[in-house]
């Protein structure tokens, strides 16, 4: 029962497990649920998705399980009638049925739709009797005829039955699409590393009582509080190109200032070389020298840089590459430094990642990163964390 | 048992149906969505619908899994030892019952509510597995297990803030609380102000989605602000024309700090009426 169905959730790269199948069969069997498709609809996802970033793909899943014939056109005349029969049945409200009466009954309209299918060859569009798209004909899709049945329709023309799968309204928490501010801080929690550090002001119960037992009198123990210990060095790329990406790069600014108690920042411009800086508008009186940062900032700093690597590869690579000024050493150099210093080292890029593979530079900023560069999608971001958090 | 709503809070009929398949199946209801939509409100009412008692049990970054069913309490063992108090020598009176036993061992069904798990270690809903599975535990001290007398009906929320393992994401049922629109929104605050004006209703509205609708905010107002907000009107006695003006976008709402949190927000709000202004003019 319904295995099509879970069989076609998997298709959909939904992560779906038997025993979740298995719950949703228990609980129609237990009746939880009327004969109605949108109750089956939210009883299945509730039981069988269980992150609304999945949502989407439900959504689409489900409109394509139900509505099946869309996906391949000219299916319409070869459908098996009993198939289709229990299909249309499952999708009609009262309603729909009363409807239905108006022409003649079920009986008539499934005998009118045996005959039609049987008389039509090809795929038909438009026109009043044959059945296809586009026409008042009671059979095909995208027509106004009310006592219309549709084969192989993603929404129903008339607004009054739109089924929520068709919707689609989760789209905006896929997983793969932008972040928010919300999304992004969430997506830095997982770098949360509790660790105890610092003044001993709590009390350790179990210490102190085996050492009472061991000295024979009160001895109390004290710990310090666990707390969140990442460090995070944040280098971003300004200006330029950058220009298109800074609201973006704003938002992930101010969720990582909130999720880190130790992060530290600093900006650059397209490639990191010799000097680094604070404030942007006084970029070239105060400057950070780039060696100043490997040196004071530990090798358990966690290292983000966020940029668009979308510059000519000179810039990159060759020594005097900088834009800026006479660099005597190339960018390369200095990422490779960086990666030397701290083995825990990423790289966010906001241009979408169907676009790396054309751009010079940003494939040979992937490769000196040994491949560690991720799109700011939540999904990118999620990988990013995890390689950090490892 | 069947839940449709109360009185007090509103139900789309996706949640109801979730909330009813957790209760029949005797599973947990695993409870999302942005903050401010009722998640934790979902357990009270459903609890006060249902006429059951409700237990809570709030989940701090600190807090372990063994807490919830019971600890040993042993700073007083120790205490009592020194003192010569009779009651040392059993350990049943050192066992502290945590929210889990309470539920397990009440005579009639409960609510327990576990909220916002995602706060606590990763390592927290893995430890609860069998306990929430089986509904059952054993206590090591005592070399007793503990057993549910009646199934308790368990909520559990998240803020998303961490990824829940997959071995107990299957145990659950799982609903997303999706931000109502404007029609389950009024429905939501006529429950809550039933005598407010349909007219100042309207206009609040209005504004609030507007709000809603500005690009860029850090902190999207959420049903909870809307709630506070319209409280504050009431109170402020603020009237509907105030809300109102014909051309909406250049005035200011009053008393905008119940719905904007953050100043840099408010900020840009101003400049965005600003700049609306400016261009009017």
């Amino acid at each position: 029962m319904l295995i099509d169905f879970f069989l076609k959730l998997k298709s959909h790269k939904l992560p779906v497990s038997i025993k979740e199948y298995l719950t949703l069969l228990e609980a129609m069997g237990k009746g939880v649920i009327g004969p109605s498709v949108d109750d089956f609809y939210y009883l299945s996802r509730a039981a069988l998705v269980k992150d609304e970033a999945n949502f989407d793909k439900f959504d689409r899943a489900f409109a394509e399980f139900w509505q099946g014939v869309e996906t391949i056109p000219g299916i319409e005349a070869q459908i098996p009638l009993e198939w289709l029969l229990k299909q249309v049945e499952l999708t009609l409200t009262e309603e729909e049925k009363k409807q239905i009466e108006a022409l003649g009954g079920w009986e008539k309209l499934m005998e009118t739709l045996k005959q039609r299918l049987e008389e039509q060859k090809g795929r038909h569009q438009g026109g009043s009797k044959w059945i296809g798209t586009g026409g008042t004909s009671p059979f095909g899709a995208y027509g106004y005829n009310p006592e219309g049945i549709r084969i192989g329709q993603d929404r129903s023309r008339n607004r009054s039955a739109v089924k929520v799968w068709d919707q689609r309204e989760y789209r905006n928490l896929d997983d793969s699409v932008e972040l928010g501010t919300r999304n992004i801080k969430v997506a830095l929690r997982r770098l949360r590393r509790f660790a105890r550090e610092g003044a001993p002001d709590e009390f350790d119960l179990e210490n102190t009582i085996s050492s009472t037992a061991r000295k024979a009198y009160l001895d109390i123990h004290m710990r310090p509080e666990r707390r969140n210990t990442v460090k995070v060095l944040m280098l971003m790329d300004i200006g330029g190109t950058m220009d298109d990406h800074i609201k973006l790069a704003e938002e992930l600014f101010s969720a990582a200032k909130t999720e880190f108690k130790h992060l530290e920042f600093y900006y650059f411009h397209n490639c990191l070389y010799d000097f680094v800086w604070k404030d942007n508008r006084r970029r070239h009186s105060e400057r950070t020298r780039t060696w100043d940062l490997l040196h004071k900032y530990g090798h358990d700093y966690k290292v983000v840089f966020v940029g668009d690597a979308t510059m000519s590869p000179y810039e990159i690579l060759q020594p005097g590459g900088s834009i800026e000024y006479f660099n005597e050493e190339p960018g390369a150099v200095w990422i490779k430094r960086f990666m030397d210093v701290y083995p825990k080292c990423i790289w966010l890029n906001p241009e979408p990642e169907e676009i790396w593979g054309y751009r010079q530079s940003i494939q040979v900023l992937k490769e000196l990163m040994n491949g560690r560069m991720y799109p700011t999608t939540l999904s990118g971001l999620e990988r990013a964390m995890k390689v950090l958090a490892k | 048992m069947r839940f449709n709503g109360s009185d007090e809070y509103v139900s789309t009929d996706d949640l109801t149906l979730a909330v009813n398949a957790a209760i029949q199946l005797q599973r947990p209801l695993l409870v999302k969505g942005e903050p401010g939509t009722g998640k934790t409100m979902l357990a009270v009412q459903v609890a006060k619908a249902l006429g059951v008692p409700l237990l809570e049990w709030h989940i701090k970054s600190t807090t372990k899994a063994q807490q919830g069913l019971y600890e040993y309490d042993a700073v007083s063992r120790l205490r009592d030892s020194q003192l010569g108090d009779p009651r040392v020598h059993d350990i049943h009176n050192y066992i502290v019952k945590g929210m889990l036993w309470q539920a397990f061992s009440a005579d009639s069904p409960v609510v327990l509510l576990i909220d916002e798990v995602d706060k606590a270690d990763i390592e927290f809903p893995n430890d609860l597995l069998r306990e929430l599975d089986r509904m059952e535990f054993y206590v090591y001290e005592t070399r007793e297990l503990v057993k549910a007398k009646h199934r308790p009906i368990v909520f559990i929320t998240s803020n998303n803030e961490k990824e829940l393992p997959d071995a107990f994401l299957r145990r659950c049922f799982f609903h997303y609380i999706r931000f109502p629109d404007k029609e389950t929104m009024e429905k939501i605050v006529g429950v809550h102000f039933p005598e407010l004006k349909k007219t100042l209703l309207r206009e609040a509205m209005d504004v609030f989605f507007e709000v809603r609708e500005v690009p860029g905010l850090k902190k999207k107002p959420s049903t909870s602000e809307l709630l506070d907000w319209l409280k504050l009107l009431l109170a402020e006695d603020i009237p509907t024309d105030a809300l109102r003006s014909k051309d909406r976008k250049t005035i200011i709402p009053p008393l905008h700090g119940a719905l904007l949190k953050n100043e840099q927000d408010v900020h840009l709000f101003e400049r965005l009426v600003f700049m609306t202004r400016a261009k009017g003019a």
